[in-house]
């Protein structure tokens, strides 16, 4: 098998909440247009790993970061990086479904109207947007109510659309269907793979039968350490850690 | 016996407590009784679009209304930003430093001080030292200025209620913190913030201490022509009514009348409140 190329890259990453330190001289290769899967028990750090790729936890004060994160060779963490930017490269889809109090339209325009995008040019990615989270057809004849009006599936259908519409290189999603019924979830799953021909994906998920089924590389985490990264295949069949093994096979959770 | 003292002692709890719902409940309904049948005697059409006439002993009230309209619409334009802006401050500061701190204080005190004295201050910043003289604008300043805290109140408790989840998509999308509270923030708190603002216009349109120095005047034959005027006010003409002119007994009967039109207006426009509030609630689904 061919290798692939990973233009995204965390190095040598340290985090510091205060002075708990929370991640752990952290290492990993996100390989382009691949699905990439963390997984680790709860509070073990996969989510605040996952908001150092889009510097969300810039947001919490006290909060220090030592390492690197590069997008194609540039070092997120450089002082000299618009933030902002960077922010629209590395798209986000969070835990609950979150849209704004807006129209389905404005949920998804929202990042294009922030860079005063022409309307007509709004018009086409709104669409094609949601058209690649398959919700087009169900809204196309109610772009203009609330967002609300969506089911929790389709809401965080619509966040991942509006993440997309900014035209990212990756997209962060953290446990994106742990609030939804198995049904969203399904749905979920299969737009990940189906979404990974364009789009690179980080996900952290706290359903190890999830990371088996979309992921193409697996990251153990344990107490803010990655204690293994490898293709899912070699991770799930033959774990090299003692304690990755000991987590996929239930022992704790 | 224990068991007997406590009973009776939570008894008597109950029914101290029923006595002064009860008091509470007769008080407001005869308040409203004697306002409502002194003042509707008096009222007609013509009390509400006329002009006082025979030195306030006939006529209407209708310069008394426009005035305290003006009033209350250019003390809020001037209180809403101002009080929006500075609750953004307040609550755009995870870690309140010390100036956060000062504001939070001054506003706390602001809400604090008797009406009077927002109406001496009025008359020594606005009306001499700023030159407006006794006029619409410096009474709206000085009412601002006095429904500035409850705006700011309002404001912030309207701010902290956005869920913080709204922010963090908004930044994971790209915008700034700027940007983020003009096109999210903002929008979501704003019901709530009007709410509270129109709450405060009943506050402001009942006041007379503040305007007493500041834009009244108890007699004036035509409507206000510019912001630089004096004007007539509802609870000023109240009481010009009750403390000048020469016949107190025909003008006792108008007092009534103009308290039950300044009462019918507040509770109007905070009924109106309850009900948008109401309205929002039942939309919101976050
Ligand atoms: N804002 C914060 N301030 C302080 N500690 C935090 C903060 N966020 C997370 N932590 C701590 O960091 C650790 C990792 O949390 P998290 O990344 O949320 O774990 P996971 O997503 O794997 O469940 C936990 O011990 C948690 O208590
Ligand atoms: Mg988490």
């Amino acid at each position: 098998m061919v290798e692939n190329t990973a233009h995204i890259n965390a190095r040598n990453l340290n985090l510091w909440f205060e002075t708990k330190q929370v991640l752990h001289n952290v290492n990993f290769p996100v390989y382009d247009k691949k699905i990439t899967a963390l997984i680790g028990p709860s509070g073990c750090g996969k989510s605040t790993l996952l908001r150092c790729f889009n510097r969300m936890n810039d947001l919490i004060p006290n909060c220090h970061i030592e390492g690197k994160i590069t997008l194609y060779d540039q070092n997120i963490y450089n002082s000299k990086v618009d933030i902002t930017e960077i922010r629209t490269k590395v798209g986000m889809v969070f835990q609950q479904p979150n849209p704004f109090p807006k129209s389905i339209f404005n949920n998804v325009a929202f990042g294009l109207q922030l860079r005063r995008m022409k309307k007509s040019r709004i018009n086409e990615i709104v669409e094609d947007s949601l058209k690649s989270v398959w919700i087009w057809d169900e809204v196309k004849d109610r772009l203009h109510h609330s967002a609300f009006s969506l089911s929790g599936g389709q809401q965080q259908r619509l966040c991942i659309a509006r993440a997309l519409a900014n035209d990212p290189d990756i997209i962060l999603l953290d446990e994106p269907t742990s609030a939804l019924d198995p049904q969203s979830t399904a749905k979920i799953e299969e737009l990940c793979l189906a979404l990974k021909d364009k789009v690179t994906i980080l996900i952290v998920t706290h359903n190890i039968a999830q990371a088996g089924r979309i992921s193409d590389y697996t990251g153990f985490m344990y107490l803010g350490e990655m204690l293994e990264f490898a293709k899912t295949k070699t991770l799930f069949t033959v774990p090299k850690d003692k304690r990755a093994e000991a987590y996929l096979t239930g022992v704790f959770g | 016996m224990k068991i007997n003292i406590r009973k009776l002692s939570e008894l008597t709890g109950i029914n101290l407590l029923r006595f002064f719902i009860v008091f509470t409940a007769v008080f407001l309904i005869s308040f409203l009784y004697i306002i409502f049948s002194r003042g509707v005697e008096v009222i007609s059409w013509e009390f509400i679009t006329k002009g006082p006439i025979d030195s306030m002993t006939a006529g209407g009230i209708y310069p008394a209304i426009v005035g305290t309209f003006w009033l209350t619409i250019l003390s809020i334009t001037f209180a809403l930003p101002l009080g929006i802006f500075t609750a953004i401050y307040l609550v755009s500061y995870a870690k309140p430093y010390w100036f956060v701190r000062m504001v939070r204080i001054a506003v706390n005190t602001l809400a604090g001080i008797p009406s009077i004295i927002y109406g001496l201050f009025g008359m020594t910043i606005f009306v001499q030292i700023l030159h407006m003289g006794v006029s619409l604008l410096a009474g709206s300043l000085t009412l601002g200025i006095l429904a500035l805290p409850v705006i700011i109140n309002a404001s912030e408790e309207a701010f902290r209620q956005v869920p913080k989840s709204f922010r963090d998509a908004s930044i994971a999308l790209g915008a700034t913190e700027r940007q983020s509270i003009m096109r999210v923030i903002l929008p979501a708190a704003l019901p709530n913030i009007l709410t509270g603002t129109v709450i405060s216009i009943g506050r402001v349109a009942g006041e007379t201490a503040p305007i007493l120095f500041t834009a009244a005047t108890f007699y004036s034959h035509n409507l206000p022509s510019s912001v630089m005027d004096e004007v007539m006010a509802l609870p000023y003409h109240i009481y010009a009514l009750m403390t000048e002119g020469a016949h107190p007994a025909k003008q006792l009967p108008i007092a009534y009348g103009t308290s039950l039109v300044l009462l019918a207006l507040v509770l109007i426009v905070s009924a109106i409140a309850i009900i948008i509030r109401y309205k929002i609630r039942k939309n919101r689904k976050w």
